[in-house]
């Protein structure tokens, strides 16, 4: 019961933040003087092109870029009406991109699922590959099996991204016949969904996988033996010990248990860095996502674009720490009953 | 043939000489046997050897533990992994220092101890819950049910010990390792908790190992004893005659150490009170507005309620009381660490005669003047101190905060502190870790004195010290105090530590003073139930004066089981009365 309280609490605090998160999102991006439709009747002026001056001052008018800023947030985000009355984020509107002349959602669309698709799986594999190295490099402190571990993992931290997936492809290529580039085959682009497509998505979601997620899973596998090794000093471990616990049965039960606390807090931390981190690999890789998009969209000044890109990574981010948040909750005792100790 | 036969014990880490050498005693079935030393002594390290808990980096150089019952027979320095495991926690158990931290947070204690019975027997779910509430029930759980399912934030720290108890006997082990069990709990819990321990050897016929270096423990519990100094046995034997008559220089030395209430006598005739108080504190309440949980309405704690106490220049004024008294808040209340709820006054006249100092709403050029003529002596000698900091510097740091003197005079006086408190002038380069506990604690009193203060508020300055060492430290402070003309505003939990170096004693128990009077008139005719458990619970070192329990499980308890005449009514407590020459009672007439 206090669960759900918590929880539907916790969701409207996200909406309240995801709300400013919005107005400054689009106080940064109109920082710069000028935007998109400015610059780009400055420009048909000098080179006296009459018809398209027209067409963009239209387009100014169309999406209110002559009305005070303020304005233009409340008819950006649907708050107010525009020309074309309540039309915006709130009503699923996600506005014009310039840059390529048509509609956001259009734009956007597959590489917004294709983002979440990589990243979940990068999430999935930081989690999958730090959780077992890191209690095991803890257990087995200062051994070979440690030093290993702690090795790799810095090599992970120490490889820049797009160098791995670089030599990742060129070997993936060829000695696993790993495809490269892309995030399927070329032929199921625009295709409705199907089996060889599904399959097509996984094989080539290996490589971005294993490039995005590596550093995470490095960094996170530090963090998890250093609190496990926090944890394995305690005196309620003795106290396991002493009942004649199995060290193995122990490690699980006890410290794990408690170590387990900031490496669920970390997901919402995992995600941002995860979208933003992946703009160059995705480039280098060629992958779909909206990194590339939102690169694209800031150099121009396509701020509708950049606007609701940077709305979406947020949204993401702000999932992140609410489930982190609800997980803890479920987790701790101490958490859900307000105890300090 | 004895139930565990230690024989030359060593143990030591890396080349470094042995911390444990040639230690060997025996423990007979049904037997408690107290190892008894000071910190450094190598028991703790024994004991956990029985049970082959040591540290990673500990070796065991050399020795036997055998351990001989019905079916099993074995040398435990030696046994396999799956031997020791089926000892640990069924035929041999422990139970730790600190109840608080020897619990994992995370799991409700019901699985924590029934986990002990799944792990050694095949047995139900079912069968093992009934088994561990009939146990919970044993050792004082009110309400077996609820203790099942609470985690163990939720319980004070004597009920954790209790329930840590309950873990350690569920499988009615043949002996119980018992590593300070008590050290962390308030002296009437203490009490209560060791009477439980003896109930349940007498009950199970368990043998008991109890480490310890309270000697009162010592002659409560044990029937044989072993003294341990520096990793080897000074002196072992029966109880009897080891607390009877020592025969070993450190064990006397232990003895003669070892704080103690005065045998009781009538009190003299009680000093006249000079007129001139330093500190005045009146009608000062305190209360704190918790909020706990996200979604639970704040409620208010009253820590402390109607204080009125008055230190007289030159004099030493005791407060008494366990964890939760309000002791601690009293002080800081004092200090003007903490504003005092509207009404309340703390007056502090720096000389005789000045104009008091209103601590409880200074401004800050009062604050800085009051800081000068009021230092603190904390507690935990360890944590008091920065270990990245020389101790000239940290001995010269208050003088710096507040201007005083050139480099080269803070210096001379860092100097004349450090002789002040019995340690050498070039010992000041050092850094804090290079010193022992009992050094150290000199060392903080030594940088409360560079300000030349007129007021030292020591919180439980001996309490993290061994006995050898708070007897020298309260020295200390007692010589101080008459050289320099010190008051003293003495916070304790300790009354045979209070009793020796307090002119007057306040014993506060939920927030509030229920006894005043000088500690000879207090130890002599002792008015409050609450004053006579805390007398009773401190263990004596004799062997022929056993803790009452009775006395103390009257006195402990909640202020509404107390007798009609001390009773509250809710939360109004009776009113405090003079029954005699400065000895207040908190008692309906």
């Amino acid at each position: 019961m206090m669960l759900l309280q918590y929880a539907v609490m916790r969701f409207a605090t996200m909406l309240l933040t995801l709300w400013v998160v919005s107005i400054l999102v689009f106080v940064i991006i109109n920082l710069p003087p000028g935007d998109y439709l400015s610059n780009q009747i400055a420009e048909l002026r000098a080179t006296g092109q009459a018809e398209g001056v027209a067409k963009a001052e239209f387009l100014r008018r169309e999406y209110a870029l002559d009305r005070p800023i303020w304005e233009q947030y409340l008819i950006w985000a649907g708050f107010a009406p525009g020309p074309q009355g309540f039309f915006g984020l709130i009503q699923g509107n996600f506005g014009w991109s310039f840059e390529f002349d048509r509609p956001v959602a259009e734009i956007v669309g597959d590489a917004l699922w294709l983002t979440v698709l990589v990243n979940l799986a990068a999430v999935i594999f930081v989690y999958v590959v730090a959780l077992p190295l890191g209690v095991l490099a803890a257990a087995k402190s200062e051994t070979w099996v440690d030093y290993t571990a702690g090795f790799v993992g810095y090599l992970g931290l120490a490889t820049p991204n797009f160098l791995l997936a670089l030599m990742l492809f060129y070997y993936g290529h060829k000695y696993f016949d790993l495809p490269i580039g892309g995030l399927m085959a070329p032929a199921f682009e625009g295709q409705p969904m199907s089996w060889p497509k599904v399959k097509s998505i996984l094989v080539h979601l290996i490589v971005p996988t294993f490039v995005i997620g590596t550093s995470g899973a490095a960094a996170m596998m530090q963090r998890l033996r250093a609190n496990m090794l926090d944890e394995l000093s305690k005196p309620y471990v003795e106290t396991a010990i002493a009942k004649g616990m199995k060290p193995s049965k122990m490690l699980r039960k006890y410290p794990l248990r408690m170590a387990f606390n900031p490496f669920v807090a970390d997901l919402g931390n995992l995600l941002p860095a995860m979208v933003s981190g992946s703009v160059l690999v995705s480039v280098v890789l060629g992958l779909q996502t909206i990194g590339p998009y939102l690169l694209t969209a800031l150099k121009s000044q396509d701020q509708f674009l950049a606007a609701f890109v940077l709305m979406f990574v947020a949204l993401l981010t702000l999932i992140g720490t609410m489930i982190s948040d609800l997980l803890l909750v479920l987790l701790d005792p101490r958490i859900r009953m307000g105890a300090r100790d | 043939m004895p139930l565990l036969d230690v024989s030359s014990l060593s143990i030591a880490f890396g080349n470094a000489p042995p911390v444990v050498d040639g230690v060997g005693f025996r423990v007979d079935r049904g037997e408690t046997l107290a190892l008894v030393g000071e910190s450094g002594s190598g028991k703790t390290l024994t004991c956990r050897a029985v049970l082959r808990i040591l540290p990673a980096a500990a070796q065991l150089r050399a020795g036997s533990i055998r351990y001989r019952s019905g079916h099993s027979d074995c040398d435990i320095l030696t046994a396999t992994p799956k031997t020791l495991r089926s000892l640990r926690g069924d035929r041999i158990s422990m139970i730790f220092q600190e109840p608080m931290r020897s619990l994992s947070p995370l799991h409700r204690l019901g699985n924590q101890v029934a986990e002990v019975l799944h792990l050694h027997r095949s047995i139900s779910g079912a069968q093992a819950r009934r088994l561990v509430l009939a146990q919970f029930e044993r050792v004082g759980f009110p309400d077996p049910e609820r203790a099942w399912s609470s985690y163990p934030f939720e319980m004070s720290g004597g009920m954790r010990q209790r329930a840590m108890i309950a873990m350690a006997v569920i499988s009615r082990p043949d002996l119980l390792i018992a590593d300070e069990p008590t050290t962390a709990l308030d002296v009437t819990t203490q009490a209560q908790v060791l009477g439980l321990i003896k109930d349940l050897q007498r009950e199970t016929g368990m043998a008991v190992i109890l480490v310890t270096h309270d000697l009162g423990v010592v002659a409560n519990m044990a029937d044989s004893v072993v003294v341990m100094n520096k990793g080897r046995v000074m002196e072992s034997g029966r109880a009897m005659d080891i607390l009877g008559a020592p025969a070993h220089g450190y064990t006397a030395k232990l003895f003669a150490a070892a704080p103690v209430i005065p045998a009781t006598a009538a009190p003299a005739a009680a000093r006249p009170v000079s007129a001139d108080p330093i500190l005045d504190i009146r009608n000062v309440t305190k209360s704190f507005t918790m909020k706990t949980g996200r979604w639970r309405k704040p409620f208010v704690v009253t820590a402390c309620r109607d204080i009125t106490l008055t230190l007289p220049r030159g004099r030493t004024l005791a407060v008494v009381g366990e964890s939760g008294s309000g002791k601690t808040t009293c002080a800081r209340v004092a200090l003007g660490a903490v504003k005092p709820d509207p009404g309340g006054e703390v007056l502090f006249r720096a000389a005789p005669g000045s104009v008091p100092i209103r601590v409880h709403d200074m401004d800050a050029a009062q604050r800085r003047h009051f800081q000068r003529a009021a230092q603190m002596v904390f507690q935990d000698p360890y944590s008091s101190l920065s270990p990245r900091m020389r101790v000239v510097s940290a001995l010269c740091e208050p003088m710096e905060i507040h201007g005083i003197g050139t480099r080269a005079e803070q210096r001379e006086k860092a100097a004349e502190m450090v002789r002040m408190v019995g340690l050498s002038p070039d010992m000041l380069p050092r850094y804090p870790h290079a010193f022992s506990g009992g050094q150290r604690q000199r060392l903080s009193i030594a940088r409360a004195l560079t300000l030349d203060p007129s007021l030292l508020v020591c919180d439980e300055p001996t309490s993290a010290l061994d006995v050898s060492v708070q007897d020298q430290i309260l020295s200390l402070l007692e010589e101080i105090r008459d050289r320099a003309g010190l008051s003293y505003l003495f916070i304790s939990h300790d009354l045979a530590v209070v009793s020796r170096i307090a002119d007057d004693v306040a014993v506060m128990r939920g927030g509030v003073i229920v006894e005043q009077a000088p500690p000879d008139t207090l130890f002599y005719n002792p008015q409050h139930p609450y004053t006579k458990a805390l007398i009773a619970a401190r263990p004596d070192p004799d062997i022929t004066r056993p803790i009452n329990l009775d006395l103390v499980a009257r006195g402990a308890g909640a202020p509404s089981s107390w007798p009609e005449m001390y009773r509250f009514e809710g939360t109004e407590a009776p009113a405090l009365r003079e029954v005699g020459s400065g000895h207040k009672v908190r008692c309906h007439a």
